[in-house]
């Protein structure tokens, strides 16, 4: 008999490709001759295809496009067209948002940040249209809504970072650059302004829900697994019909720690973990040089970060006593 | 167990050999862990001991000649000495071979001097040796709160070589660039002085030369003012890095990680740093871009600019030039005894015939957006 001993799933079953319920109307039909992968059925179903790509789905890979190319071509063009190069030194390319001398123009000259606004409205839009066919496809297939609404969460903290706060803040500038290091160099200059992220409350929030989604998704993965020989991964029938796999997890978590979840509302705290990390973190960023100029001042403030014991002495600014900077 | 054709036989090569990748490129343990500040705050400084013995191995002060300090004021006795002119001839003596030894030790008196007639001024080299001759005094004289009692000699930076190793150029004027794509931003690219990053790489010309504001952090809690922006960070966060990897040191060396403006939270050695700014400024406008025409155009940056000084131009990756060896205090006119207090840039006078002083060429677009 097949068991799940494996970090890899170890059951393909496999029976005539099934082509799915059929679209309810408009001019689009699935697309491609559904087939079996052994590798795939390995991590997932063995089943690829037939994929829906639709008006919006064609519409967000073509904007999409436009921006991985205008973003692209701007990279391979800050190394002089050098294909090697442009291989070599990719993770340092990048582009840059306008200065912010030039505020919130909506088109700044194109080579001065324009393509910047140009990438960032191209890659916006894709990313909203994927999130209209992630809905639209859940409501025809008569499920509801909450996958789209967790991609709706990560645009929320992608525009915060991006245009809300930049509008807030009155200069593009403020966004972060496309590009691989440099948007990592951008995090840290922004924590670095504003007297260190780390104390931003908001910013605490987030990091709890993504360590808290990291542990949540151990604890539940391990315990699904781990009664599966009992048929535990049939987790929706179980959460109205209780089996003996339900009832063991159950029994676990109790023993271990007093309390359990069940196996629906294990679901519900994965989602709102998941949902609630870009969430509280978008709010940390608007917060941050609009109503907050330096964290840690603040967290002195409010009594949050207690100052060292001043071990080397009095340490004072030197620019006070000499009047340089 | 595993078929070759079974992705945990494939994921299992592939993670072994990115392990192997990454571990190529690590440095190899032990780390040394220097604990600064009060207990169990983190205030660390990381060190290799294999990096601080190779460190140790090139940053050793050179023999010193025994002290001689007899004689007539060499000023009685030569022609054309301008600087040194209070100093015995033993001494002027003693100096110029140390001189020697250290700036052009294979090609000997001759690299500035013309044979026969000592008091030339005809090669360029010459006239530049005088004037970093008063720099290196105004630097042991008027920098102390720097260079404390260590002070610099010409082996600080030179070590052995006509020309220091560790210098910097302006770089690329940000804003120029191919005609449709964007223009040069001044960073994005691997940047050496700064740690081989993709922060801007030349913070040095609008903070070192120019005298742009470094400080970027608000003085209150909620905004009142500044009106820094994560750009104008970058750029003060390169120029940091430049200085942590001239020093072979950690933020942690200088600042508490937790509020890296606080000078409350910093080490005694942060003031020692801020020093060293207004000092590298002076050096660089007021003895460095005045001889700009002098040099060969070999010598020069590819915008025509003189070669000019940052921390690493003596630090060469230690936390104190040359381990902290007090080579100055050996040589007393390097600290001003005996010599002339004025330290005027070479006047006309002091150029050979043909020589023209150009005006020094305008600050380049510093870059900071």
């Amino acid at each position: 008999m097949a068991e799940y001993q494996n970090i890899f799933t170890r059951v393909q079953v496999r029976g005539p490709a099934h082509h799915g319920v059929p679209v309810p109307h408009g001019p689009w039909e699935r697309e491609g001759k559904p087939f079996f992968s052994y590798l795939l059925g390995q991590i997932g179903n063995a089943q690829v295809g037939p994929v829906y790509l639709g008006s919006l789905g064609l519409a967000s890979l073509l904007t999409g496009f436009i921006a991985f190319e205008i973003i692209g071509l701007n990279m391979w063009a800050s190394v002089g067209w050098n294909p090697i190069l442009f291989v070599r030194d990719l993770p340092w390319l990048a582009l840059e948002p306008p200065s912010p001398a030039y505020g919130l123009r909506i088109l700044p000259p194109l080579a001065q940040g324009g393509w910047w606004l140009m990438a960032g409205f191209f890659l916006t839009t894709s990313l909203i249209l994927w999130f209209l066919r992630v809905y639209r496809r859940a409501t025809q297939l008569g499920l509801g809504t909450h996958t789209a609404w967790a991609f709706a969460s990560a645009i929320w903290l992608y525009l915060c970072l991006g245009f809300f706060r930049p509008i807030l803040m009155g200069a593009w500038g403020e966004a972060p650059p496309f590009g691989i290091f440099p948007h990592l160099d951008w995090t840290v200059a922004f924590s670095l302004r504003c007297g260190n992220l780390y104390y931003d409350p908001f910013h605490m929030l987030s990091i709890v829900f993504l360590y808290g989604s990291v542990l949540l998704f151990a604890m539940h993965a391990a315990t699904i697994l781990a009664v599966s020989r009992f048929g535990g991964d049939k987790e929706v029938e179980q959460s109205v019909d209780r089996g003996t796999a339900s009832e063991r997890a159950a029994l676990f978590w109790r023993w271990t720690m007093g309390f359990n979840a069940t196996m629906e509302s294990i679901h519900r705290w994965a989602w709102w973990f998941a949902v609630l990390t870009p969430l509280t973190g978008g709010i940390g960023i608007l917060l941050t040089g609009t109503v907050v100029d330096d964290w840690f001042l603040w967290a002195v403030k409010h009594g949050v970060a207690p100052h060292y014991p001043a071990i080397y002495g009095a340490i004072a600014d030197p620019a006070l006593a000499k009047g340089g900077k | 167990m595993f078929r070759l054709n079974s992705i945990p036989a494939v994921a299992l090569v592939g993670v072994f050999l990115a392990c192997i990748i990454a571990v190529l490129t690590f440095q190899r343990p032990p780390v040394d862990v220097v604990s600064t500040g009060a207990p169990g705050v983190g205030m660390q400084t990381l060190f290799n001991p294999a990096n601080v013995n190779k460190a140790l191995g090139i940053n050793q002060p050179p023999a010193i000649l025994p002290s001689v300090d007899a004689g007539p004021p060499a000023g009685t006795v030569y022609k054309n000495v301008q600087v040194l002119q209070n100093v015995s001839t033993g001494a002027f003596g003693r100096l110029m071979v140390s001189m020697t030894q250290w700036v052009a030790p294979q090609q000997g008196c001759g690299y500035c001097h013309v044979s026969g007639n000592f008091a030339s001024d005809t090669k360029y080299t010459k006239v530049v040796a005088r004037r970093m001759l008063q720099m290196t005094i105004a630097v042991n004289t008027t920098y102390t709160d720097h260079v404390g009692s260590v002070g610099v000699t010409c082996y600080t930076c030179h070590r052995g070589n006509n020309n220091p190793s560790n210098i910097w150029f302006t770089g690329v004027t940000p804003g120029s660039g191919p005609a449709m794509a964007e223009v040069n931003m001044g960073k994005n690219l691997p940047a050496a002085g700064i740690n081989g990053s993709s922060l801007p790489s030349d913070p040095f010309t609008p903070f070192l030369l120019n005298n742009d504001n470094i400080r970027v952090s608000g003085s209150t809690a909620l905004p009142s003012g500044n009106k820094a922006s994560i750009k104008n960070t970058e750029w003060t966060y390169a120029l940091m890095m430049s200085y942590s990897q001239a020093l072979g040191v950690s933020c942690e060396y200088c600042h508490n990680s937790r509020a890296f403006n606080e000078w409350s939270e910093s080490t005694p050695q942060r003031v020692t740093a801020f020093y060293a700014e207004a000092m590298l400024r002076d050096l660089n406008n007021n003895y460095m871009v005045p001889l700009t025409p002098l040099f060969p155009a070999a010598l020069k940056g590819p915008s025509g600019d003189v070669a000019k000084i940052n921390c690493a131009t003596c630090h060469q990756g230690v936390y104190k030039p040359l381990f902290g060896a007090k080579m100055a205090s050996h040589f007393p006119p390097l600290e001003g005894v005996g010599t002339v207090a004025a330290a005027a840039p070479p006047a006309a006078s002091t150029m050979a015939p043909g020589m023209t002083m150009a005006p020094a060429a305008a600050p380049m677009g510093n870059g900071n957006p």
